[in-house]
């Protein structure tokens, strides 16, 4: 009996693992594929809100999630343009532009979202069309009885909403456009040294654009399953320090896809561990404070990037805008 | 030779960034269907039109001084200080950790120990990243954002544990005592025969702000520890080919400003809330980021950038009031827009105007 009951709890945990991670999957690659061409972006955050604002206000007049997302894909991609001509045109400071995204952000979602809902910041409530429902893969039903593995495949890896899918999908998929496409090599080239690829002939504007225009599409899907997807609204700084978090993933995983999903994954664990035991009693001895477990990110992060445990080396042109020489 | 006169370098260029961040907002007060002049006149009014508008402004642009000289000396050794957020919320727990400690009889024995409270630890938050990039090489943007969460995650710690208030529900210290309470403009102007208002929160901080301000000028600019700061700023392999020793000065630079966020908590915990609450710095280090841009990170434009974001963040809460349609979040996106317009796309008002200056000249030679 006892033993059901871990195992239960073991199957919620690892479903809210999946959920959590989604978001931190998303913007995590969004960050990969900017900071690899050389673009720092601490925008991530900014860019997920004015999705997600976007993505719920968008499904909600058009009973549509999907255009709904394709709503919230645009926002984020106008906040990735303003990043890509301050910092790739008019070669401004990458920090500080991403800086005034996030604030941008914060301000534009409660200020639109209050004129044009009256609801203090908030979107109408969304349902029916309107937001992503779970989907049952096949044989989720006629599994179940399986032991250990059928609950986990009904439990855990079924019933999620297509967003999900999309998400575990663009690892490998980013994988291979970074790692086995000619685009791949010259934007992993441009972050490191950009007169090489300058010298080869080829467009380092464009490239890198193209590299912040990519990141603002997953910002754009990050925001939009939070608001359709998660929850079914858009809710005042509803991203709530995820892009932050998702920052830290892309640098614990050293700039790398598949490492980057264990981050992820490992971070978003650690968030549904405080969501669903706030304060852990280890062995009636001490207990483990959440706000322990929720800064365990960032301190895992600093630990990282203080080169005690493996050293993780940004991409060598990361932050410096690049100057063609005359 | 300059490309442009100085005085277009220091005031033409702020001011047409300025110009163009408030042409924007003001499309965007249009978009939600409010007139932009109204929401204008509302926001001077509100902020400047009264003395308790005045004094909460003031009050705003007190914690704004803080911050904006903590991310400005950090700027002129080329660090940026993102961390103001969390560096002021550490010394709120060290301003009240002193204030708890002793029953303080009058508050001129408390603030001197307040301050060092506040401003050691500031300085320690912003050590460990300061450490990690002058030894490690971490990219200190990083870390100090890192250490914002971490910071919060402290704060909420203590305040649900060692420093709670037994008394009540709240996430709150106790209250610190009459001995520890700072004199408000009401008590320092009534005995000259000036009626300030008695609700407004400014207080003797706002003086201390301006000293620090005077105090960042002299550093800087006065002495040779200023000229290091700068120097290794302006070139870091020069400054080490000087004798200039990158890792202390990474350290003392971060250190003093992590000192001067940290000081924001003498204004808001010490002076107005009189007890440690959780979110008492309300993104003030931030905003810091868009007064040091502001200010050119020079501490007389710090302090009358402060002011206008004072003034911002009052006239904020009184469109609140007047304008049903426009949320106080507004002032958000006017910041941003500063942020931008005058941090991040300098330099599309720049190139063009020092190609007009260029050419001016090679018309008079």
């Amino acid at each position: 009996m006892e033993n059901s009951h871990s195992f239960v709890l073991l199957l919620v945990t690892l479903n809210q693992t999946i959920n959590v991670s989604v978001v931190l999957i998303f913007a995590g690659l969004a960050g990969l594929f900017s900071e690899r061409s050389g673009i720092f972006d601490i925008g991530l955050e900014g860019k997920m809100l004015i999705s997600a604002f976007f993505a719920a206000s968008v499904s909600y007049q058009t009973g549509n999630v999907w255009v709904g997302m394709l709503g919230g894909i645009a926002a984020s991609m106008v906040f990735a343009l303003i990043h890509g001509l301050t910092s790739i045109t008019f070669r401004g400071n990458q920090l500080i532009s991403g800086v005034a995204i996030n604030f941008l952000a914060s301000g534009l979602t409660v200020v639109l979202g209050n004129a044009w809902y009256r609801q203090g910041g908030q979107t109408p409530q969304l349902s029916g069309a309107a937001r992503f429902h779970e989907i049952t893969l096949p044989f989720a039903d006629t599994l179940r009885g399986i032991p250990l593995l059928g609950p986990l495949y009904s439990d855990v890896i079924s019933g999620h909403t297509p967003l999900v899918y999309v998400a575990f999908l663009m690892v490998p998929l980013s994988w291979w456009v970074l790692y086995r496409t000619r685009f791949g090599l010259r934007l992993r080239a441009v972050g490191e040294n950009p007169a090489s690829v300058d010298t080869a002939g080829i467009s380092v504007i464009r490239l890198r654009f193209t590299a912040v225009l990519i990141a603002g599409v997953l910002c754009g899907m990050a925001g939009a399953y939070l608001s359709t997807s998660q929850g079914a609204a858009f809710g005042k700084e509803m991203t709530a320090g995820r892009g932050y978090i998702a920052l830290a993933a892309l640098i614990f995983a050293k700039w790398r896809p598949w490492y980057l999903l264990m981050a992820t994954l490992l971070f978003g664990l650690l968030e549904a561990i405080s969501n669903l035991f706030p304060n852990i009693d280890v062995f009636g001895i001490f207990t483990i404070p959440v706000q322990f477990t929720q800064a365990l990110p960032y301190i895992l992060t600093v630990v990282i990037l203080a080169g005690f445990v493996g050293k993780a080396v940004p991409p060598r042109a990361g932050g410096e805008p690049y100057v063609k020489e005359r | 030779m300059d490309k442009m006169p100085k005085w277009a370098d220091v005031f033409l260029v702020p001011f047409i960034n300025l110009l163009l961040a408030f042409f924007v907002s003001g499309l965007v007060v249009l978009a939600v269907g409010e007139n932009p002049f109204q929401a204008i006149w509302i926001m001077i009014k509100g902020s400047l039109g009264s003395t308790a508008g005045l004094g909460y402004t003031l009050y705003y642009a007190t914690n704004y001084i803080f911050t904006g000289l903590a991310v400005a000396v950090a700027f002129h050794a080329r660090l940026f200080n993102i961390g103001g957020e969390g560096q002021a919320a550490m010394g709120g727990v060290g301003v009240a950790v002193v204030l708890l400690a002793f029953n303080w009889q009058h508050w001129w024995l408390a603030l001197p120990f307040a301050i060092i409270g506040a401003g050691s630890f500031g300085a320690f938050w912003a050590a460990i990243p300061a450490y990690l990039q002058a030894k490690r090489g971490s990219h200190i943007v990083i870390t100090t954002i890192m250490f914002n969460f971490i910071a919060a995650a402290v704060l909420g710690y203590l305040l649900n544990g060692a420093l709670k208030n037994p008394n009540n529900q709240n996430a709150e210290t106790v209250p610190f005592g009459p001995g520890a309470h700072l004199p408000t403009a009401h008590e320092i102007l009534a005995p000259l025969g000036i009626q300030f208002s008695k609700s407004a929160p400014l207080n003797i901080s706002f003086l201390l702000a301006l000293l620090c301000a005077f105090l960042v000028f002299v550093l800087l600019w006065r002495t040779r520890l200023g000229f290091a700061i700068r120097a290794f700023g302006q070139s870091e392999t020069a400054a080490r080919y000087a004798g200039i020793n990158a890792v202390k000065i990474t350290m003392i630079t971060m250190l003093i400003s992590g000192a001067l966020a940290g000081m924001l908590s003498i204004n808001v915990v010490m002076g107005e809330q009189g007890r440690l609450i959780k979110e008492f710095v309300e993104g003030a280090g931030f905003v810091g980021i868009a007064v040091a841009l502001m200010g050119r990170s020079h501490p007389f434009g710090i302090v009358l950038a402060a002011i206008l974001f004072g003034m911002l963040t009052q006239g904020g809460f009184e469109l609140l009031w007047e304008m049903p349609d426009l949320s106080k979040e507004m002032v958000l996106v006017i910041q941003a827009l500063i942020i931008l317009f005058t941090g991040a796309l300098d330099n599309m008002v720049r190139m063009p105007l020092e190609k007009l200056f260029l050419r001016l000249r090679k018309e008079q030679s």
